[in-house]
């Protein structure tokens, strides 16, 4: 069938607009990749726009001269790997008992647990709260208190509960029991959905912030997150600058911090296109359903 | 007819203890989770009460002396709670009339695009700065918008004026609407473009025959067949009018506009923990809360009264 022009027009004005709003989204991007691997005299005079001007690598190179910058990444690294492992078990654990539709208690249950989504002690008894367990810090503090996501769980009951009855069926006729069930069909079933998850729980670690900043002073434990607010907000980066001078002090921040940011984008930006069908359709199903 | 009551009370019982010799392995399961909500959810719950006593970190909770309203009162005097209080509201509420329509637009217009190709690169490209961190949208906002940054460098190269939009207090709260924006309404329109998925193609079908043009389609087939969805998320959104997160105001802003920069969140930050005044800290989060729950309460009620949808 032929599109009227009327229709015509409708669908150009939406293309243009969705198109500018893709536009925007993306352009901060660029600016900020140009800026970090352009020399700092051209940022200073402005002359930097979405293409790197006389590339320069030096920022990139005082960022690993940087102890300790590298050894929050290290630190941020290995607790992020902790937490998404502990926070997946601990998931699935939770999602899998309340996936089942003969559950005994399953209201008091699910009460128990949605709950928490409503109602908080809020940030000075939360604090107070982990000072008592005695968390406060320590790396705990940053793996315990939100390795268990509600929204998540939720999500991952719903992606349970969608899977066909009739294949789990046959299994416990074989006298499988709910752990054996589990672990040999739902979970080799899930992966899509445990990937997705997986990034949730991985990329709020990663770009975590008010924990670390509530609960962790040492900074041995500084995450990547911490001190990149740090250097933002400028007060560190003379450390980087022994051999400048010192009128150019604005300029050297500004390619460096670029630096670091696009830096501590990395992990999430090579994971982000390989999960990003799996869970725009795991957020499809939990929404649909939960 | 006592026997037979107790002849199916104990029917039902040895039927419990069948399901649990059964399906135990699945209570086991739970354990873990239930200690966990207990520890992080509900053990802090009680910790409310340091809103009416004088508490200090080495005392203990309750060894601290009940002090009755004192906290409330105090930080009732304070002109920067007031003020907090205010920008919390105003910034909440331009992100619900002028945010909370604008994820929904741009899945209408997400759905019109018949090129799947296309569709799939402008997703990914919309979902993409829901994963960067707060730190690093704070550190870009700054690059972009400070008054040499790139925005006002382009506005310069345009031959106008430089705008003041993290020094003025009325631009901050527009760069702080736009950066909140940039960083969520992509990933908002997934939930409506789900919704969207759930439509009967027929009803379309049948539009088209009665000669219906698209962008009439949009308004009178698409949308109301998505209404459900908007009205929680509407009650939702109302419910949380209260409340706001503190990663984006905390990151944001800055000495010269802490006037309007400053929110609840950051406030009960500021003098809850750093200044370690933890009473009226407390006090100010479950005024907050009692706040967020009315809210909840009566927008669920009012949907429900008028559109006979509500979240429970």
């Amino acid at each position: 069938m032929k599109e009227s022009i009327g229709d015509r027009i409708f669908k150009a004005i939406t293309v243009m607009i969705v198109v500018f709003v893709a536009v925007c989204c993306l352009l901060p991007f660029l600016y900020i990749i140009a800026v970090s691997f352009s020399d700092k005299n051209a940022v200073l005079r402005n002359e930097v726009f979405l293409w790197p001007v006389h590339y320069d690598l030096t920022a990139y190179q005082s960022i690993f001269r940087n102890q300790s910058l590298v050894r929050s990444m290290w630190f941020t690294i290995v607790i992020t790997i902790i937490y998404t492992l502990i926070s997946i078990l601990i998931t699935v654990l939770c999602a899998y008992p309340l996936s089942r539709p003969h559950l005994k208690l399953k209201k008091p249950l699910l009460i128990y647990v949605l709950f928490t989504m409503y109602f908080s002690g809020g940030m000075i008894p939360e604090y107070v709260n982990i000072k008592n367990l005695g968390l406060l810090d320590t790396a705990w503090a940053l793996i315990l208190p939100g390795c268990l996501s509600t929204y998540n769980m939720i999500l991952v009951k719903s992606f349970f509960q969608n899977i066909p009855r009739e294949v789990e069926e046959s299994a416990s006729i074989d006298g499988a029991n709910d752990l054996v069930i589990l672990v040999r069909i739902v979970l080799p079933l899930s992966k899509a959905m445990l990937a997705t998850i997986a990034l949730f729980y991985a990329v709020s670690r990663w770009n975590g912030f008010m924990d670390s900043l509530l609960y962790v002073t040492k900074e041995s434990m500084y995450t990547l997150q911490v001190r990149l607010r740090q250097l933002i907000q400028s007060s560190q980066v003379t450390e980087f600058m022994e051999d400048i001078p010192q009128n150019k002090e604005k300029v050297i921040a500004e390619t460096i911090k670029a630096a670091c940011m696009v830096f501590s984008m990395i992990p999430v930006m090579v994971l982000y296109p390989w999960l990003q069908k799996y869970f725009v359709k795991g957020v499809m199903i939990g929404s649909v359903k939960g | 007819m006592m026997s037979h009551i107790n002849v199916q009370k104990s029917e039902k019982r040895s039927g419990n203890i069948r399901y649990l010799r059964n399906h135990w392995i699945l209570y086991a399961m739970l354990g873990l989770p239930v200690i966990f909500y207990f520890l992080f959810h509900y053990l802090p719950i009680p910790g409310v009460v340091i809103a009416f006593k004088d508490y200090n970190l080495f005392r203990g909770i309750r060894a601290s002396e009940w002090v009755g309203l004192r906290y409330f009162k105090q930080a009732f005097g304070f002109k920067s709670f007031w003020m907090s209080v205010r920008n919390t509201m105003i910034l909440n509420v331009i992100g619900l009339v002028l945010g909370f329509p604008a994820p929904i637009l741009l899945a209408l217009m997400l759905n019109e695009l018949r090129n799947k190709a296309f569709k799939k690169v402008t997703q990914t490209v919309l979902y993409l700065p829901h994963f960067i961190s707060w730190v690093i949208v704070g550190g870009m906002m700054y690059q972009l918008f400070a008054s040499s940054g790139f925005v006002n460098t382009v506005i310069k190269a345009l031959g106008r004026v430089p705008v003041p939009f993290l020094s003025s207090s009325g631009w901050w709260i527009f760069t702080y609407f736009i950066v909140g924006q940039w960083k969520n309404i992509g990933w908002n329109t997934i939930i409506y473009l789900s919704a969207m998925t759930g439509i009967d193609s027929e009803l379309y079908e049948a539009a088209r025959v009665d000669g219906c043009s698209r962008f009439r389609m949009m308004f009178s087939i698409t949308l109301p067949c998505i209404l459900d969805t908007v009205m929680i998320m509407l009650i939702l959104a109302v419910g949380g009018l209260a409340s706001i997160g503190f990663e984006q105001p905390y990151v944001m802003q800055n000495s010269v506009v802490m006037d309007v920069a400053d929110v609840i969140s950051t406030y009960v930050y500021r003098v809850g923990l750093q200044q370690a005044k933890f009473g009226i800290g407390s006090a100010i989060g479950l005024f907050q809360s009692v706040i967020n729950f009315i809210l909840v309460i009566s927008a669920n009620s009012i949907s429900k009264r008028m559109t006979d949808k509500g979240i429970w």
